[in-house]
């Protein structure tokens, strides 16, 4: 037995180096090389280009806190949020007592009444999500408007330009990107 | 079929009484090894009571009177397992006893030479060796299995069939095996001793029927494991369950951890005890049931392989037709007056003793008025039938007469440069379309005509076949018969395939021919010729009146040597497998209540909310354990019968058995615990155990 | 569960099964060496690597040599992905400059990726170099889902032949699974990817300036690099701003689309699929989704075709299928179930989004979960670990059944199958008949190497845990009360099942969970593989009986039933009572 283990290494091993160079190298490789061809943008990064450089990423959320921008959600990383370095979420349990607590203080902070939006108030799972639901950028509206002192109309607007709808219309969750929004209200005017 | 009414009712007090101090005595720490689902429980006793004991001195982690009471009902658990089986062995035991009686020792007149006049020795039965000859006179009982080398005799063997009709034993043919310890009523025997001492038909069936030598099949082997890792599986459950409860415990703040007599109230519930419990009990009451049936099996295994027979190959002489074909018609060839035809057919049938040849003998003397002839008187050599020739007849000076199955007589007619009259090929015809069997008489090798032999399908067979056929089983007539005949015959009696002008060797052929495609094979057969067959099928059933060949190649013997017995034997195999199968669907769906008992009764403490899982509304805690185990307990005795009974058997196509058990055994295993864990709980409360 | 939702689960049900008829035929071609197509491109890579290793794939192997070979190759896999990570500081391909792995946490991961569980004790893009991910974890992802096929061929072979030893060449299996099943649907999922979003690139990351710079409490770090506590033993901090976001990125697609063709589910981020570069819109949820199971469920059929009896891959298929779509509704249904704590606090009354995203919703997040529960993937796009109790329990069940409810690649089907040999075996016995499946008669050896296979992963997920609660450190644990508990039974549930998948809030880092699991994950992988070949050897030397109508047929919807009910049944007896103690509890607290 011991013999046949033997005579097997030899072929494991060169099956070994054999399929690290097929799999490990040239298939990614290759890959790379076709995502450069066929999808440059994609393939480096959905990267947001502006006049003063890389403005982000349009797939990663960025942190906004002022009320003339529009809000994403929560994030849990390290150690200040939307750390696209470190992706993490805040794997609070339902019943643990810090996720009422965590949410009750989001809630508070949140102008306007009526319920909170449950995306604006609980961390997202990647803490880079970059889109909050149509409810929860309905419910900032009123204060970017006013923020910005733009027509609630124009921002409406905005925000419809840049909400996606699901995919064949029930696949996915309609959405909107905060950082494509928020560029797109710092070119629409300026804000205070 | 009729069945013999020999049963002992199921609870013969004396058997009771017996298995009542047995259980106790099944206590020992090997005795319980060999069955490792019991084995656990026993520990699980013993770790009680050393708790109970523990308890009492009042360093317990729960109150005595609870710690006790979970241990009684755990020792009883393990007695009431070992009371089943002791059940089951007491009734084997009963019938060997019966059996030994007979084989009390006597005395055997051992001959020098195979004559009835030479001279003996009386010696004791159980020096007999292998080929010692005896002689053994009316009265006398036969010292050992034996075939007969000379004499004629009727013999009494309702000791061992429960058959109290003698029956004929002669010399030759098939029935010239005779069994030690039946008695011999009439006339005289040289007997050639077949078997050394202590392996004698009787020996074989003490031991089987003792269960002394019964070994475990492979399907109770497959199932003892699969069993067995059940068990370990809910080991591991309880056994990490304290430090998970510990754990728990600490989380919440309250309650405490599981107490190990809980963890072992929990596991024997969950273990399959029931089969566990019962498993041996079914294996022996089911070779009991095989013996009540009058059948001896070599090994369980045997038993096991016929529940799996998909081909039954069938004498169809005796077994689907009554033995007896008559003659009943003489169809003579143009040129041939009937009566020269008769008179041939009766002086060529004059030394066969087949009840056929007596059928001709008789026709040809109510018809013409014939009468018989001694042989002696005519000088006539009488040519016996062989399996080979497939002919027989006598030899007279100038006169060869022969009579036999057409193609025989007609190769026969070739080879004297007879031509074969057109007629006769049509009166063959004729006659084998309407399913008799035509007997072809010549003489010098000229056929003269055909004799008609009718054969008579037994009543009731065709429903017996159906019900295989349902099972799945294919059942094939097997005759030496020509095809039209075998086919008018088969399609009356409704089996599936015939196997006509059947040879030994044909007949082997076919067995194997099934093996190839992977069935399994079982056949009957009685004479000597029958023995390769017999051997190669996957199970083979001989019948005591038949040759000791026979019976040495078979792997089963029928003491009432009824050929459909073939079909009960299936049916006990089936019952078998059955009766474990759903004993152990049940032992385990019954796992669901007790979880359902137990789980918030342990874990009330730590997270109270857990309370909403006591869907039956227990009393308390402990009472919920104790009721589970209670039930557990008790489940076993009342299944006992079933154990020894075995399910109900109705032969149905296996999807259709499949879904009725899951039904029965699947669906009321689940349900039954509840309410008997709830009416055990409401007994306890109202008694105040717990 | 609203419309919306029971269109989304529908449409992917009916996505799976579509899709998984086609490839299971295509790769029972693979299996039986006919002409699949790819072949004619394939073919000559094929060969050549045969005559590079020096491997005569013609020669047939018996179950111990398979085995050995399965050893051998697997074992200096886990050394070299062992190496690699030790090694990295010091390779090429390092552009974020990433140390060598702690020892404990390389031989977790060696182990891990090797045994296709792709447990991750480790963030992703914050301790793996591209090299790494690439020359180790890739290759892995695909040597250890071609090794699931290969072991599963052999177990069907053992069934489909009569009287031999042999079960077929183990490299050859090992590379034809690779070259002609999971090369090319990665490469057509990566491709995809990409044209989605998904980054495949050597670039290590790209730093944007932040339209808002953010400011935060920056831990204080003295000399050596530890936090500076004050005097109530609380982490100092001081203000800080940050003002660049550093995006982290890689060949990020090449490894997506194996990790989830292979049932791998190793992620090249920390938070996995949930990563909006992993899987950053609905579309690339429902690829990555289907192909999870995809190839799992094929190979139901390619059992089916391979035997000789295609219903016999149907019904497998169907009794897996029913579970899962059973486990998924219940798990949708509960992540539907709003959390009373929260609409307490002031929050809508809806399914709860706290570690999910936006994108794929909650009912979007749960099937996954089911998914990559159903297999034994492990991937996920939301946190499990802030799923409702009955949300995280589905999916712990689906583990916990064995991973045999589509399961690993390969090794799903051939947990299947020992689950069918046992189902055969009761139902045998309660018709009356020596067990025998699809023909093969089911004796003690074959009944001992199953009771194997199926009491392992209990064996070693309940004594983990108990383990865990004894002697773990207390502080892995990041949720109090009964969900802590989960954290621990999930954790290694998921680990002696070769799943992958975590409440991710445990830390996972320590010498005891990376030693406790990493042996976890090797006793459930190979003590698994080794009886099941002994099973196809032991089978393949067996007639092949013919089926009529006194064998229960095991095509038929009672026999789907009973699979499906077996599974259940041994799976839900084992685990109640730590269920119990865990999601149940926690359920029972949460909606009282």
């Amino acid at each position: 037995m011991f013999a046949t283990f033997m005579q097997q290494l030899r072929p494991a091993a060169l099956m070994l180096f054999w399929m690290t160079l097929l799999t490990g190298l040239a298939y990614p490789l290759a890959m790379t090389g076709l995502g450069a061809a066929l999808f440059p943008a994609q393939a480096g990064g959905s990267l947001i280009v502006t006049g003063g450089g890389v403005a982000g990423s349009a797939l990663i959320g960025q942190p906004f806190a002022s009320d003339a921008y529009f809000h994403g959600r929560p994030s849990a990383t390290a150690p200040y949020e939307y750390n696209a370095g470190a992706s993490s979420g805040s794997n609070l349990g339902p019943s643990n007592p810090a996720l009422p607590e965590a949410v009750a203080g989001r809630v508070a902070a949140l102008d306007g009444g009526g319920p909170a939006p449950m995306d604006l108030v609980t961390a997202s799972a990647s803490g880079l999500d970059p889109h909050v639901s149509p409810e929860g950028a309905a419910r900032q509206l009123g204060r970017v408007a006013r923020a910005r002192n733009m027509p609630p109309e124009t921002v409406a607007a905005l925000v419809a330009a840049h909400t996606e709808g699901r995919l064949f219309g029930f696949w996915g969750e309609p959405r909107v990107n905060v950082l494509e929004l928020n560029l797109a209200l710092d070119a629409a005017g300026k804000k205070e | 079929m009729p069945k013999k009414d020999t049963s002992r009712p199921l609870f013969d007090p004396a058997i009771v009484r017996q298995a009542g101090m047995e259980c106790f005595r099944k206590l020992t720490p090997a005795s319980q090894a060999r069955n490792p689902v019991m084995f656990t429980v026993y520990v699980g006793s013993i770790l009680t009571t050393c708790l109970a004991v523990q308890a009492y001195l009042g360093h317990g982690e729960a109150p005595f009177g609870f710690v006790a009471s979970i241990s009684a009902w755990l020792w009883a658990t393990v007695l009431f397992a070992n009371f089943a089986e002791a059940m089951a062995e007491g009734r084997g035991k009963a019938q060997a006893a019966a059996l030994r009686g007979l084989r009390q020792d006597v005395s055997a007149r051992k001959l020098l030479h195979p004559r009835r006049d030479s001279p003996f020795q009386n010696v004791m039965a159980k020096t007999l060796h292998r080929g010692d000859l005896v002689l053994v006179e009316a009265g006398d009982i036969i010292p050992s299995d034996g075939e007969i080398v000379e004499g004629i005799a009727s013999v009494d063997e309702a000791a061992i069939t429960g058959e109290s009709a003698p029956v004929i034993r002669e010399a030759g043919g098939d029935r010239s095996a005779v069994t030690g310890g039946t008695r011999l009523l009439s006339d005289w025997l040289v007997v050639k001793v077949a078997a050394e001492s202590g392996e004698t038909f009787l020996d074989r069936m003490i031991s089987l029927v003792e269960g002394a030598k019964r070994r475990k099949t492979p399907n109770e082997i497959a199932l003892n494991i699969l069993l067995a890792s059940l068990t370990l599986v809910f080991l591991v459950v309880c056994a990490t369950l304290r430090p998970m409860s510990a754990y728990a415990v600490a989380m919440s703040g309250q309650g405490a951890a599981v107490t190990i007599t809980a963890l072992t109230a929990l596991f024997v519930c969950l273990a399959p005890t029931t089969i566990g419990g019962l498993l041996s009990a079914i294996g022996i009451a089911g070779m009991d049931r095989l013996i009540q049936s009058g059948v001896i099996a070599t090994s369980g295994r045997a038993v096991e392989a016929a529940g799996d027979v998909d081909v039954l190959l069938l004498d169809k002489t005796g077994t689907i037709t009554l033995g007896n074909r008559q003659a009943s018609a003489f169809l003579p060839v143009k040129g041939v007056d009937e009566r020269e035809l008769a008179e041939t057919a009766q002086m060529a049938s004059l030394a066969d003793e087949t009840p056929e040849g007596r059928s001709i003998v008789v026709l040809a003397k109510e018809r013409f008025g014939i009468r018989g002839h001694e042989l002696h008187d005519l000088g006539a050599t009488f040519v016996p039938f062989t399996a080979q020739t497939r002919l027989s007849g006598v030899n007279l000076p100038g006169r060869i007469l022969r009579k036999g199955a057409p193609d025989a007589i007609k190769a026969l007619a070739e080879q004297s440069g007879e031509r074969i009259p057109q007629e006769l090929d049509q009166a063959i015809h004729e006659v084998a379309k309407s399913g008799g069997t035509p007997l072809l008489v010549a003489e010098n090798g000229r056929p003269l005509g055909v004799v008609w032999l009718k054969d008579i399908v037994k009543g009731g067979i065709r429903e017996r076949f159906a019900e295989l056929r349902s099972m799945g089983i294919k059942t094939i007539m097997v005759t030496g018969d020509n095809p039209l005949t075998a086919a008018a015959i088969a399609a009356e009696a409704g089996v599936d395939d015939f196997l006509a002008e059947a040879t030994p060797e044909a007949k082997l052929a076919r067995i194997r021919q099934y093996q190839a495609e992977g069935k399994m094979v079982a056949m009957t057969g009685d004479g000597t010729n029958d023995a390769p067959a017999l051997a190669q099928a996957d199970v083979g059933v001989a019948m005591n009146s038949g040759t000791q060949a026979a019976k040495e190649a078979g792997n089963m013997v029928d003491l009432d040597s009824n050929p459909t017995k073939l079909l009960e034997v299936v049916a006990i195999g089936k019952q078998l497998l059955m009766t474990r199968g759903s004993l152990t669907t049940f032992s385990i769906s019954n796992d669901i209540a007790k979880y359902f008992a137990i789980i918030p009764a342990v874990f009330a403490g730590i997270y109270p909310q857990l309370g909403v899982l006591d869907v039956m509304g227990l009393a308390t805690p402990k009472s919920a354990i104790l009721s589970a185990v209670v039930f557990n307990a008790l489940v076993i005795v009342f299944l006992i019968p079933l154990a020894l009974k075995g399910v109900k058997y109705v032969p149905l196509p296996a999807a259709v058995a499949l879904r009725r058990n899951l039904f029965i055994y699947g669906l009321g295993g689940l349900l039954v615990p509840f309410a008997g864990i709830k009416l055990i709980d409401i007994i306890i409360a109202a008694l105040g155990w717990a | 569960m609203n419309a919306n939702d029971l269109t989304q689960y529908l449409f992917y049900l009916a996505l799976l099964v579509a899709a998984s008829w086609p490839l299971g035929l295509y790769i029972a071609r693979v299996y039986q060496d006919r002409p699949c197509g790819l072949d004619r491109i394939l073919g000559p890579v094929e060969r050549l690597l045969y005559r590079l290793c020096g491997i005569d794939a013609s020669k047939e192997m018996d179950w111990k040599a398979y085995a050995l070979a399965v050893v051998a190759c697997n074992a200096l896999g886990i050394l070299a992905v062992y190496a690699v990570q030790r090694l990295q500081g010091a390779l090429p391909l390092n552009p974020a400059g990433l140390p060598g792995v702690d020892p404990y946490v390389a031989f977790n991961t060696a182990v891990s990726f090797a045994t296709n569980t792709n447990w991750q004790a480790y963030g992703g893009e914050t301790t793996m170099s591209h090299l790494t991910q690439m020359l180790a974890l890739t290759v892995q992802n695909f040597v250890s889902a071609a090794t699931g096929m290969a072991v599963m061929a052999a177990l069907i072979r053992g069934l489909a032949r009569r009287e031999t030893s042999l079960l077929g060449n183990f490299w050859r299996d090992l590379t034809r699974s690779t070259l002609y099943v999971l090369l090319p649907l990665s490469v057509i999922l990566a491709v995809a990817l990409v044209w989605q979003g998904v980054p495949q690139t050597l670039a290590g990351s790209a730093t944007a300036r932040l339209v808002e710079p953010t400011a935060y409490e920056k831990p204080v770090l003295d000399g050596s690099g530890n936090p500076v506590l004050d005097a109530a033993g609380k982490p100092l901090t001081e203000p800080a701003t940050q003002a660049e976001q550093v995006i982290a990125m890689g060949p990020v697609a090449s490894q997506v689309a194996i990790k989830q063709l292979g049932t791998n589910g190793g992620g090249f981020f920390n938070v996995n699929s949930a990563h909006p570069f992993e899987n950053p819109t609905p579309l690339t949820n429902l690829l990555e989704l289907l192909a999870i199971l995809l190839i799992p469920a094929a190979l139901c059929h390619a059992f089916g075709v391979m035997v000789g009896d295609r219903r016999q891959g149907w019904a497998v298929f169907m009794a897996m299928t029913i579970l899962f779509a059973g486990f998924a509704f219940l798990t949708i249904q509960a992540e539907a179930t709003p959390n009373p704590l929260l609409e307490k606090a002031g929050v809508a009354s809806a399914a709860n989004m706290e570690g999910k995203e936006v994108r794929f919703g909650a009912a979007g997040s749960a099937l996954w979960a089911a998914a990559t529960t159903a297999a034994s993937n492990g991937s996920v796009n939301a946190m499990h670990d802030s799923f409702t109790p009955l949300g995280g329990m589905w999916p712990m069940l689906l583990m916990q059944l064995g991973e045999v409810v589509y399961g690993g690649v390969g090794s799903g089907l051939y947990g299947m199958l020992v689950f069918a040999v046992v189902a055969v075996f009761v139902a045998g016995l309660m018709v009356g008949r020596t067990p025998e499946y699809l023909g093969k008669k089911i004796e003690p050896f074959e009944t001992k190497m199953a009771a194997l296979v199926i009491l392992i992963p209990p064996f070693l997920s309940l004594m983990g845990t108990a383990l865990a609660a004894v002697a773990g450190p207390p502080d892995a644990v990041s949720n109090p009360g009964p969900h802590g508990f989960s954290q621990m039974l999930y954790a290694f549930s998921s680990m002696g099942n070769n799943n992958g998948s975590a409440f991710a809030g445990l830390t996972a880092s320590s010498p005891f969970w990376t030693i406790a699991g990493g042996v976890a994950m090797f006793v459930s992988r190979y003590w698994l593989i080794v009886p099941v070949l002994a099973m196809a050897g032991s089978l393949a030397g067996k007639k092949r009986l013919q089926a009529g109508p006194g064998t229960l047929p095991t095509h038929g919807p009672i026999f789907v039933a009973l699979l499906m009910a077996v599974v259940l049944v041994v799976g839900a007896l084992t685990f109640v009572p730590a269920l119990a103690l865990g999601p149940v509890a926690e359920h029972l607290a949460l909606f009282k």
